[in-house]
């Protein structure tokens, strides 16, 4: 009852906002990825050196005032590679995680409004999907499709559909036979209103946290498909590709690979931490 | 002229079996301040006929009268208007309010809905009178039903329930699901309301001490047919049909002097898909002859006192 003097009513945005705030562990998340997203996107003025300048004479250098994380073989710093590099991560892992949630929502509420054969064929279709390894279906996409950033935005994608489908099914499912939506009917709620103002809050936020949680994965997945060289083309940076490069002076040369995969770890565990946080804000049940 | 009058409502189901005739041409006339008891075991279609009349689901076949006026089939504006007069409380004050809806917010959205307040400060001094006229404190304004007990919530329901003035409620087995201490708390509430408002409810229950307690006239339903209908007491009193005797020899009794006088009911409920013509009864009736595979006419023995058996003057 801590709120009981506050009668000015807060949006539920706002709300929601205030209590991932309040969430100690999504602070420090919140923060964390606000930085790294705000010196990625501020790279051309925050970033010491272009990312593909090269130079020569110093190659191989570990980390120093002059080059704060070392410089590759081709003398190239690593820091600025990573600042930029991030643009592209970052992207990758937004969208990848936006596209393949987002559709598996859309095909997922299909099999849960119509029910009957359209959900089962949808829902045997997803078994199949995702019996296949989603490593393997994104090389194989990869592969097929070629490299680029929307080929690769679309292979990893592809991954992340048959769990938002059977999220959101299973929402509905739960959801569609609750009495408070046939209350909304008998005190005059248009059908849009029905939808759209109780149906989907209640069905929406275990996929906003599936969304969340599927950009740390999709950043790694992204990593991974650079490493094998299907992601982003050099030389364009990008974190996985840097990781894949230094691989061959893992024993020479470790702040190359250290760096990229530090990086690449907070980020992953700062979006985590907001995902974690996102999920108790939006069930008015942990409100406190 | 009655309030609320239903002549032969049926509503069908289409299920993969056949159809179920979950309703199957109940008849009943309601007036102004009553409330008709309508009692039955699980399954006889009571639920059922109380969201057909208040058209969460459309009618299979027969008539419903609103003041006099024919609603079984009313659409887009009508439908709204008629369902500012005729509203229900549910069975699961849990799942019968939006999680993510503040008490408040869930109290004012019929008000909204009706458009009849047009700014914020009469919106907010009508939603306080409803809390206020269902008991709930001013202060849970800005709570969430998780936040609340269930008797509580039910308040809630009620309230929003009550939002328009409407006419005519239907009390789906508003207290089952609530703590015998806290049903006796909302069931007076919903009679202090009705006092002061003259509003008509159908009082759907399986529960027959609260149905004594609160409704004037009984209905008894098995598998979606009438079985008899009386004024409660007469009901009490003079039970005609087999069924309800059956059913009401099931209340415990507090009388060491008359200890109950279980009538036990051999087989089982028949199924409600494709039935039989005649007394769905039958098959488990200790009265049943040929006579009974014969459609059943209620048959109005004493005046208001309705028995859907053509052996009642047999047996009894």
């Amino acid at each position: 009852m801590k709120k009981e003097k506050k009668e000015k009513k807060v949006s539920l945005f706002a709300e929601t906002l205030a209590r991932i705030w309040e969430n100690g562990g999504a602070r420090v998340g919140t923060v964390l990825f606000l930085l790294i997203v705000i010196v990625c996107v501020f790279a051309p003025i925050v970033a010491p050196y272009g990312p593909n300048d090269m130079d020569l004479t110093a190659m191989y250098k570990g980390p120093s005032l002059k080059h704060l994380f070392g410089t590759d073989g081709m003398g190239r710093d690593q820091l600025s590679r990573i600042l930029y590099g991030g643009r592209y991560s970052l992207a990758l892992g937004l969208c990848a995680a936006i596209v393949g949630s987002g559709v598996g929502a859309f095909i997922g509420s299909f099999a849960g409004y119509f029910g009957g054969k359209t959900e089962t064929l949808i829902m045997r279709l997803m078994d199949i999907w995702s019996s296949l390894p989603s490593m393997l279906l994104c090389i194989l996409i990869s592969a097929t499709l070629g490299a680029g950033f929307t080929n690769t935005v679309i292979a990893l994608a592809v991954g992340n559909v048959p769990t938002g489908v059977r999220l959101i099914r299973g929402q509905i499912l739960s959801e569609r036979s609750k009495e408070y939506l046939e209350a909304a009917e008998s005190i005059n709620c248009s059908k849009s209103t029905i939808m759209f103002k109780h149906m989907l809050p209640n069905v929406i936020s275990p996929i906003i946290v599936d969304m969340t949680m599927g950009i740390g994965m999709n950043i790694t997945m992204a990593a991974a498909l650079s490493y094998i060289g299907l992601g982003v083309q050099p030389p364009t940076p990008e974190w996985g590709a840097m990781l894949a490069d230094a691989r061959t002076h893992i024993l020479n040369y470790p702040y190359l690979i250290m760096f990229p995969g530090i990086i690449i770890a907070l980020t992953v565990l700062s979006i985590n931490l907001i995902g974690d946080g996102l999920r108790d804000a939006m069930d008015p049940k942990l409100r406190k | 002229m009655s309030l609320l009058e239903v002549n032969n409502l049926k509503k069908y189901f289409k299920v993969p079996a056949g159809v179920n005739h979950a309703v199957d041409g109940i008849s009943f006339t309601i007036d102004k301040g009553e409330t008709l008891g309508v009692v039955g075991e699980s399954g006889c279609g009571k639920s059922t006929l109380g969201r057909t009349i208040i058209h969460l689901q459309e009618a299979t076949d027969g008539q419903i009268c609103l003041n006099g006026e024919d609603i079984t089939h009313v659409k887009g504006k009508d439908l709204k208007r008629v369902r500012e007069k005729m509203q229900i409380v549910f069975q699961d004050p849990y799942s019968s309010l939006n999680s993510r809806f503040r008490i408040e917010t869930t109290i004012e959205e019929p008000l909204k809905n009706s458009g009849r307040f047009k700014n914020k400060k009469e919106l907010k001094q009508e939603a306080a009178r409803l809390m206020n006229l269902v008991g709930i404190d001013e202060r849970l304004r800005q709570s969430y039903p998780h936040e609340l007990d269930g008797g509580r919530r039910q308040r809630v329901g009620i309230a929003r329930a009550l939002a328009l003035n409407p006419e005519f409620i239907v009390c789906d087995e508003p207290v089952s699901a609530l703590d015998v201490s806290i049903q006796a708390q909302v069931l007076n509430l919903l009679m202090d309301i009705q006092e002061q408002t003259g509003t008509a409810y159908m009082f759907v229950t399986h529960d027959l001490s609260v149905v004594r307690h609160i409704s004037n006239n009984i209905l008894v339903m098995y598998l979606g047919q009438m079985v008899e209908k009386a004024p409660t007491e007469e009901l009490f009193e003079h039970t005609l049909h087999p069924y309800t005797k059956a059913l009401l020899s099931a209340i415990p009794s507090t009388d060491i002097d008359h200890p109950m006088q279980r009538v036990q009911l051999k087989g089982e409920i028949t199924s409600p898909i494709n039935p039989a013509p005649g007394c769905r009864f039958a098959a488990r009736c200790p009265y049943a002859t040929e006579a009974c595979r014969e459609p059943q006419k209620p048959i109005e023995v004493s005046k208001g006192h309705f028995v859907s058996c053509c052996r009642v003057n047999e047996i009894n």
